[in-house]
């Protein structure tokens, strides 16, 4: 690691099924992107990637070579990453988040079954830093520098139902809106700026249980998608759930841009 | 019971108290439902990663009650001397003696986890010693602080923020994620504090 940029963690598929203990499930927020970096370089798809913020990752090789790939935000096809070699992460056009994967996989010893970085509650590796050494598994599988990812849906943002929807007048002002996203989003949650929803009532709500993707509403009416390291409970009403398949959108997009949301009954 | 949607592939089922929500998430693990996880809290049972539609069903069939077959009770060895001991000792007009004698007759049960990893909300304590949170948390509560707020007692596992009435400390360890059971008090953990 010669420089970590903004912020680089080690993500897998997550560390699911601990909720219940308070664990958030972590791993990579953008995971079809992080799958398909698996993809290309011949790792199974549980093999632990690194995430990247915006660019600025520096990363020297200091054991043989390996095949390498780059997804995300920004990208480059498998390629050769010879012994010694640097791979720099450059600063992406569009989007936010960048996946490096290497044949072998990160190596860092699995915590509750997971290689992912928690950044709410730090379960797992701690997050990588100018200097840090990562050791790499063993390549299992050959590249496969052909590959034909899922189309990328563009447009707003699909909401199924939530919960707690009868805590609000309405949530015309939910779907009908442009929400802009606020520079405090992080692995947590996307946050947003945008005409607040109003409550029908006052009272609290005892904290329950919160899944991937729940649009939660604090007290302001500004509502927060909950990503990855969310926590597993929460007192504030959630309106909706923001469809699986939608969510990478919300690792990619950044502060200051715009995002819409649309009802949906079912996938 | 209530249940909820939550989004298509989770339901939240509204249950009376916490003893019922651990109770019900027991009973459905127990049942052997296919599920991501299964998340009690204070009034409720997320069933995250599952079919809504079976799910539901199962719900239908639960019988109620907040009979949990515990899997063990842990005693957790405290020192008293938090330094909320003294107020909580004034609000109960009793000595900070009678605090400890007090909370060292209770048999509590870890209700469900959350906060932090590790961290338990224990039920037991009878309604008329429930006392409200500092009106302004502490920025720092040591790991292994005994704590008590609103119907709620808890240990907490690491250094964190806090506002519960800190009643004293203990040393045992609450949270190992290298541990079999990496919680000390997961849901459906009975409880008893002892001095230390």
């Amino acid at each position: 690691m010669v420089s970590a940029g903004t912020l680089t963690t080690v993500q897998d598929r997550g560390r699911v099924g601990w909720a219940h203990l308070g664990v958030p499930r972590a791993g990579a927020l953008d995971a079809p992107a992080a799958a398909l970096a698996n993809r290309l370089v011949g790792n199974p798809p549980d093999a632990a990637v690194l995430e990247t913020v915006l660019g600025g990752l520096a990363l020297r090789n200091a054991g043989p070579g390996r095949w390498a790939a780059l997804t995300g935000a920004s990208t480059a096809p498998t390629f050769w990453w010879a012994a010694g070699g640097e791979l720099r992460v450059p600063v992406p056009t569009y989007g936010l988040r960048s996946y490096v994967a290497v044949a072998g996989g990160i190596d860092v010893d699995p915590v509750l079954g997971s290689r992912s970085t928690d950044t709410l509650a730090w379960v797992g590796p701690p997050r990588v830093v100018d200097g840090t050494s990562l050791p790499l598994g063993e390549p299992t599988g050959a590249p496969r520098p052909l590959d034909v990812p899922p189309a990328r849906r563009e447009g707003a943002l699909r909401v199924l139902p939530g919960p707690r929807a009868d805590w609000f007048a309405s949530l015309a002002p939910l779907f009908g809106s442009e929400w802009v996203v606020r520079p405090d989003s992080d692995r947590i949650g996307l946050r947003l700026d945008g005409p607040a929803l109003e409550r029908v009532g006052a009272g609290e709500l005892p904290s329950e249980g919160m899944v991937l993707g729940a649009v939660q509403v604090p007290p302001s009416g500004r509502p927060i998608v909950f990503l990855a390291d969310h926590p597993p409970t929460g007192g504030y009403p959630v309106v909706g759930v923001v469809h699986p398949d939608d969510l990478w959108r919300c690792a990619q997009v950044r502060p200051g841009e715009r995002v819409r949301f649309r009802g949906v009954s079912t996938r | 019971m209530r249940t909820r949607p939550v989004g298509d592939r989770a339901v939240l089922a509204e249950v009376g108290s916490p003893d019922e929500a651990a109770a019900l998430a027991a009973w459905l693990r127990a049942s052997g439902l296919a599920a991501d996880d299964v998340v009690p809290a204070a009034r409720s049972v997320l069933l995250d990663g599952v079919d809504p539609g079976p799910a539901t069903a199962l719900l239908a069939a639960w019988p109620g009650g907040t009979a949990v077959r515990t899997r063990r009770t842990v005693e957790v060895p405290v020192t008293y001397d938090g330094p909320d001991l003294g107020l909580v000792a004034d609000r109960w007009s009793v000595p900070a003696e009678e605090v400890v004698d007090r909370h060292t007759s209770l048999t509590f049960t870890s209700a469900f986890c959350g906060f932090a990893p590790g961290f338990a909300y224990l039920t037991g304590l009878p309604e008329e010693w429930w006392l409200p949170r500092l009106d302004d948390p502490r920025p720092r509560v040591p790991a292994g602080a005994v704590a008590i707020a609103g119907e709620w007692c808890g240990v907490y596992p690491t250094a964190s923020p806090g506002g519960w009435l800190l009643l004293g400390r203990t040393d045992a360890t609450l949270w190992d994620p290298t541990a079999e059971e990496p919680a000390l008090l997961a849901p459906g953990t009975q409880v008893r504090f002892v001095p230390a």
